[in-house]
């Protein structure tokens, strides 16, 4: 336990250089698997194409992939870009199928009639279809932001700093405290990051609770009521 | 005034679902397009605004030729109602009334502000006005669908089976509130139905369909009920059922007008003296005679 007392400091910095890592790949999959899950639905060729192909990037294992990428994208070998973009490689594998999946479960029936009233086709998809997918996409990035977060670690093998340097500097020390820090640190982080994820789908999207369960039956007897009376 | 010109609708798939359809529907009046399943009603509506594209022919608003216009903008001044309200279940009721004018740059306090009035035009409590669409009834969505249609004040109106999903009660209600909103408002109203009862009450001009858009007859009730143009009208409209041909018959409790199969159809109203005169039986003068309570309900004979 003494070990740590004598490094909160150590344990301070760790945790901000993981969240560093960790934050940019989870927006950024997000950002970039939306549209891509928009072009697999759009083509009759290009849902089971893209959904195959960018679900196996998944299957790369970690440690070559950190290998291949600085000589892909010119980055140096211990450069915490190549994380950065090996995490959103994963994280796109995770989240392009939920965002097809998310497109696709629009009612088609809201669908016609957003275009009857009038709206353009780019009005259609921010108004109409990205909040209306937003359920099924804030499950899929709940998954890609823990997975995210645990994966971050492997980083500590090439040498970059995050949580999982707790693993590797405790393993070959052979201090069983740092090691049961890190571990804790990095499931307390990716519950943190899940409930804010939660937390932002209650405030973007009010009408889901509304919509679905108590709420719903709760609110209609009582608007039943209000105009009986 | 809308005017379809040789109209033609072949779907990709090779599908004709309209062949060759000539109308004019006149401004301010109520025209109803009706017919069964496979008629072509819901395509030739969608025309007008050009949610289906014409395969040959041509529609004009006012003269101006449809194809001219940007289908966005277009849309944009033409009311739609359709079936299932078709509301955005994540927009409250308020801002789906305002989502025409927000789309047309209205400032969204000022839209709003309209859309509150709209939901006492078509008898809504305002108190409705945050709830989602998923926390309202049936015929309540159907009267936030009328409210969204007519909140960017459009010349015309398209209601496709508007009234089909709720019940009976409920869509007597909201045909009733339909007619009282037509006298105050003057759109020009395109409604599609298959039940023909709804046609006659609601129709000023009523077109009855046969497979691909052909018309069998176009007239109003009256004309149609009085002279169905062939026989496929007749039995369109239950005219060869007898449902159409009403006889009085005294009760105890007054007199009745039954059908030919001797079902109560309504009451006979008008002048007193005239009830249950026999001489009235069978005169041509009371054809679609608007004393018949319930409109144009049948041929008293």
């Amino acid at each position: 336990m003494t070990w740590l007392f004598n490094n909160g400091d150590l344990i301070g910095q760790l945790v901000v250089a993981h969240l560093l890592i960790a934050i940019p790949p989870i927006i950024l999959s997000f950002v970039i698997s939306v549209p891509i899950g928009w072009v697999a639905n759009r083509f009759s060729w290009s849902r089971g194409t893209l959904l195959t192909v960018l679900g196996l990037l998944y299957a790369i294992p970690s440690l070559p992939l950190f290998i291949i990428l600085p000589l892909v994208i010119g980055s140096g070998l211990r450069d915490s870009v190549n994380l950065v973009v090996a995490l959103t490689l994963y994280g796109i594998a995770l989240m392009v199928r939920t965002s097809a999946d998310g497109l696709a479960s629009v009612d088609p029936d809201v669908r016609q009639s957003a275009s009857a009233v009038g709206f353009s086709a780019s009005s259609q998809f921010f108004r109409v279809e990205l909040p209306l997918a937003g359920p099924v996409l804030l499950a899929g990035i709940r998954v890609v932001a823990v997975s995210t977060i645990s994966l971050t670690t492997v980083g500590a093998v090439i040498g970059i700093d995050s949580l999982g340097s707790l693993f590797t500097d405790g393993f070959q020390r052979g201090i069983a405290v740092e090691i049961l820090t890190g571990i804790v640190l990095t499931i307390m982080l990716a519950l943190g990051i899940d409930a804010l994820l939660v937390l932002l789908g209650r405030i973007l999207m009010p009408w889901v609770a509304v919509n679905s369960g108590r709420v719903a039956r709760r609110e209609r007897r009582r608007t039943q009521r209000a105009v009986t009376a | 005034m809308i005017e379809f010109r040789s109209v033609k609708k072949q779907f990709p798939d090779g599908t004709v679902a309209v062949e060759d359809f000539s109308l004019v529907l006149p401004s301010r009046k109520t025209t109803v397009l009706v017919g069964s399943s496979g008629s072509g009603k819901t395509t030739l509506l969608r025309m007008i605004n050009r949610m289906v594209d014409l395969s040959s022919g041509t529609i004009e608003i006012d003269g101006e030729d449809t194809s001219q216009l940007e289908p966005v903008a277009l849309r944009r001044r033409i009311g739609y109602v359709m079936q299932n309200s078709g509301l955005l279940p994540h927009l409250t009721v308020v801002d789906n009334v305002a989502t025409v004018p927000v789309l047309n740059r209205v400032p969204r306090k000022r839209a709003r502000q309209d859309a509150l009035r709209l939901l006492d035009t078509v008898g809504l409590d305002r108190a409705l006005a945050d709830r989602y669409p998923s926390q309202l009834s049936g015929g309540q969505q159907q009267r936030v669908g009328v409210a969204r249609g007519l909140a960017a004040d459009p010349n015309i109106l398209l209601m496709d089976e508007p009234f089909g999903a709720v019940d009976p009660i409920v869509r007597a209600e909201l045909q009733t509130e339909l007619l009282r909103l037509q006298r105050e408002l003057d759109k020009t109203v395109v409604f599609v139905t298959h039940d023909i009862d709804e046609a006659f009450l609601l129709g000023d001009q009523v077109v009855i369909l046969e497979k691909g858009g052909r018309i069998a007859q176009v007239g109003s009730p009256t004309e149609i009920l009085s002279a169905p143009a062939n026989e496929f009208v007749a039995t369109f409209i239950g005219a060869d059922r007898g449902k159409r041909e009403l006889s009085i018959r005294s009760t105890p409790s007054g007199d009745i007008l039954v059908d030919a199969d001797g079902r109560a159809a309504g009451v006979l109203v008008g002048e007193p003296g005239l009830i249950g005169n026999p001489g009235l039986i069978g005169n041509p003068g009371l054809v679609g005679n608007s004393g018949l309570i319930g409109n144009p309900g049948g041929v008293a004979r």
